[in-house]
């Protein structure tokens, strides 16, 4: 089976109904600098990775997961 | 919603290879149109779901029935109302004045989509082939529905007493069809 994305109010389901939104990131930052980091330079982590997930087959709800890159096991 | 000569359903024309199939199946399945089946979408904030003339689903994924008509939970600010054919009218003048006043949304989308109403002991097997939900009893049962992919359209499914009911857009009808009758 595909790798299943918990949905925050679907369960999981397969990633199939997901769309990928990128690593998890702040909203804002206090000043330029941590700004930039913050928009361009994603940690691309190795392991566990805090990501946001757009449920955009189910019920349009965005749901933040942690993956592992290296084995797309979603704890 | 009134001209009723204009309103066409997009599976007319495949009435009887729907049938034919059923009969090949040998009373394993059904596989039904349900023309102009009205929908409304409602969006409104879950805090005044109660203001609604129609019960709400609050749980995420189920149905609530009441008379003709049932509504199906969409997402956690949005539903869709479904009733009789040509009832949208009805239904859309009930919701607004209920709740007038309120920021909300009532659409008649009987248009949107197209209704298929796949029955028969054998239908899960079927819908397993194009559907990576878990369709086991445990956690799939009767009075839930679920927005969720089938091959390679988007459907809605609603899990009904002995039947699926299956949504999807008018474009796909024909594309949704024929994937069931390789399944069959």
């Amino acid at each position: 089976m595909a790798v299943g994305i918990p949905c925050a109010f679907c369960g999981v389901r397969p990633f199939t109904e997901f769309t990928f939104g990128g690593e998890w990131r702040e909203l804002d930052a206090p000043d330029a600098e941590s700004d930039f980091q913050r928009v361009y330079l994603p940690e691309n982590a190795e392991g566990a990775q805090r990501e946001r997930w757009f449920h955009v087959m189910g019920c349009r709800t965005w749901s933040t997961v942690v993956r592992d890159t290296r084995t797309n096991e979603v704890g | 919603m009134t001209g009723d000569g204009f309103v066409r359903d997009p599976l007319q024309a495949r009435a009887l290879d729907m049938a034919a199939a059923a009969d090949r199946s040998g009373g394993r399945l059904t596989l039904d149109r349900e023309p102009f089946l009205t929908q409304v979408s409602l969006r409104l904030d879950p805090s005044l779901a109660s203001r609604s003339p129609f019960p709400l689903p609050l749980e995420p994924n189920t149905v609530t029935e009441d008379g003709s008509h049932e509504v199906l939970w969409l997402g956690p600010d949005e539903w869709l109302v479904l009733g009789e054919p040509h009832t949208g009218a009805q239904i859309v003048e009930a919701l607004e004045r209920a709740l007038a006043g309120e920021h909300r949304s009532v659409i008649d989308v009987s248009a949107n989509r197209v209704a298929v109403e796949l029955g028969g002991t054998g239908r899960i097997a079927v819908l397993a082939t194009g559907c990576g939900l878990d369709l086991h009893p445990r956690s799939w049962r009767g009075g839930m529905c679920a927005q969720t992919l089938f091959a390679k359209t988007h459907v809605i499914l609603q899990e009904r007493l002995n039947a699926t009911r299956m949504l999807v857009r008018p474009s796909f009808a024909d594309y949704l069809v024929d994937r069931l009758l390789v399944g069959l």
